[in-house]
């Protein structure tokens, strides 16, 4: 008979893989597919032959939302250039558009951070098929694309909603509308934080509690690909605006296109007032109208990583375990997926292993989240006072326009892209010449204005586009 | 409209990385395809090798601090994206089997040499 807990009922053997071990992962997003794909890679270069079923219902061939994951859909600089070395490629069939820059928007002006060496090293894709009402499907699902990866490898794909989990010997067991699977040697949940599956885990008495979220507000808004090319270019455009209860805001180019991301309160009336604004405004077509039917989704966000995520033949990859703040969370499933992954082959799949090679990666994750928070807590400071705003614009845009260093672009950039540890960014802002120099902007900003000078026609910066 | 392609566009002929030039990037080809080859002293060109789609070069800058051994220029239209010795290296820091591929490679290449330093030395 099935147990419903796993205390006390481990059978007592060493806990790893061996020839014929079954692998069960909840959840087909690139969490779940990473995993499976390097676990599958890992084993199959060792001569171990193991049998991985993924479980997940949703078809990401589908437009939104059956097939969406719900997420601004980047994948970081760094990230490309780890998914390159590993042989994955990012074909230009599921990239919907290579971003070669990010364009700054503030009240007083906007400014463009170039990468260091002019080429497309962020990609900017959907995670489903499209949003809803997309009539073209010329890009596939970036999802879906790391789904048929891991099967590639030989994951099994089973298209069933997991209702449950059992235990039977200390193993755990899958339950689905099918029934109950056959127990499993390992378990890897790699669902999300936006699926009610993790309250299962909750109540097994493993420890484990589920991540801590904040909600965010994604929406698709369609401009054609030529006027995204004319109006946003290959440019990821982000606004620091004074705007009560919205933190953060980015505009991300895609194929025919836009998704609009929103950290913050948000309601309907502050999305419209963002897209009133004149910073908003001046990036859209003057004739842009919003359609009536959009595609648009309040999806949370993991803000601060699980507690105990992992136990004796269990594993919680992703955002079911730990991400980056704000940042880069694709990156972060690929960080948690491929260390669970290679713990597991090589080290064990006991809760004893997790906690020595697993447990590590995903502590340096919330300890640089912590770092994370105190920076962006100082972008606050920035977005609502106008001498520090235009202080960071005229030292970035000094700094494109010269030959010299590039301190504040590539701290920026490293802020915006997620391509940096937070640790790394705090550490450059903390050096004597860059805090001498952020000061000297400021003050000569305070200068301007206390002996009544302009700064032109009031806007600081380059004019973009 | 190919809006999706990642990394930068060289032209045919267009040199990617010059023999003697200090280096801190290793390359991967997303499209198209380069030859690499060394100058010898008497500035005569001698073709190693010709490179195609995921295959990468200039990994030596990642492990040494050496000069590019080779001159890499495209052949046709290629499309080439960086990957930088930092980057990797932190990444290589926390996940060591990250560098599987890039030695992969080289052990390849070893071996192809093998093969041709036997076909000099035999004279086949």
């Amino acid at each position: 008979m099935p147990n419903s807990t796993p205390a006390g009922e481990n059978n007592g053997g060493e806990l790893k893989l061996d020839d014929g071990s079954r692998v069960a992962v909840i959840g087909g997003a690139p969490a779940g597919s990473f995993f499976s794909y390097f676990l599958l890679q890992t084993a199959q270069r060792i001569g171990l032959d193991l049998q991985v079923d993924i479980y997940e219902p949703r078809d990401f061939s589908l437009a939104a939302p059956q097939g969406c994951n719900m997420c601004g859909g980047i994948v970081s600089e760094s990230l490309v250039q780890s998914l390159m070395v590993e042989g994955i490629e990012m074909p230009p069939n599921v990239v919907q558009r290579g971003i070669d820059s990010y364009v700054l928007h503030m009240a007083e002006g906007s400014v463009r951070i170039d990468t260091p060496l002019h080429e497309k090293r962020i990609a900017a894709v959907h995670r489903g098929n499209g949003p809803r009402g997309a009539k073209e499907h010329e890009w596939r699902s970036f999802d879906g694309y790391l789904l048929e990866l891991a099967a590639g490898k030989g994951a099994r794909v089973a298209r069933e909603r997991v209702d449950g989990v059992a235990w039977r010997d200390g193993k755990p067991q899958i339950k689905t509308r099918g029934g109950l699977s056959q127990p499993y040697d390992l378990l890897a949940v790699g669902t999300g934080v936006n699926s009610g599956a993790l309250k299962i885990f909750e109540e097994l008495g493993l420890g484990y509690q589920a991540p801590q979220t904040a909600k965010t507000y994604i929406r698709e808004l369609y401009l054609g690909r030529e006027m995204i090319e004319k109006h946003l270019g290959s440019s990821m455009h982000v606004f620091l605006l004074n705007m009560p209860r919205l933190e953060f805001a980015a505009l991300i180019p895609k194929g025919d296109y836009v998704t609009l991301v929103l950290l913050g309160e948000i309601d309907a009336a502050l999305v419209e007032t963002f897209l009133a604004a004149p910073a908003v405004s001046r990036c859209l077509p003057a004739d842009w109208r919003a359609v009536k039917e959009f595609c648009h989704c309040s999806p949370k966000i993991n803000i601060q990583s699980a507690v105990q995520p992992f136990a004796d033949r269990i594993v919680f990859i992703g955002d079911s375990g730990a991400t980056r703040l704000y940042k880069d969370g694709i990156g972060a499933a690929y960080r948690t997926s491929k260390a669970a992954a290679l713990t597991a082959v090589f080290d064990g799949v006991s809760s004893e292993a997790f906690r020595r090679r697993y447990w590590p990666v995903c502590r340096n994750i919330s300890t640089d989240n912590a770092l994370g928070k105190l920076i962006f807590l100082v972008t606050r400071h920035i977005q609502r006072w106008p001498h520090d705003r235009r202080a960071v614009l005229r030292m970035v845009s000094k700094e494109q326009q010269g030959n010299g260093q590039r301190r504040m672009s590539m701290v920026l950039w490293d802020i915006f892209t997620g391509s940096a540890p937070y640790k790394d960014i705090l550490l450059r802002t903390l050096r004597p010449a860059f805090l001498a120099r952020v000061m000297w902007f400021v003050a000569t900003d305070f200068w301007i204005k206390m002996n009544g000078g302009s700064h032109g026609n009031g806007r600081v910066g380059q004019d973009i586009p | 409209m190919e809006t999706g392609g990642l990394g930068k566009i060289y032209r045919d002929g267009e040199v990617i990385v010059r023999q003697g030039e200090a280096g801190d990037c290793m390359f991967v080809i997303q499209a198209g395809e380069v030859e690499v080859f060394r100058e010898d002293g008497k500035q005569r060109e001698v073709r190693l090798a010709v490179l195609r789609e995921k295959d990468f070069f200039g990994e030596m800058a990642l492990f040494d601090r050496e000069v590019r051994s080779a001159t890499v220029r495209a052949l046709a239209e290629a499309r080439v994206l960086t990957v930088d010795r930092k980057s990797f290296l932190r990444r290589v820091h926390e996940d060591p089997s990250l560098a599987f591929r890039v030695v992969e490679q080289m052990s390849h290449r070893i071996r192809e040499l093998d093969a041709e330093l036997t076909r000099l030395k035999t004279g086949n």
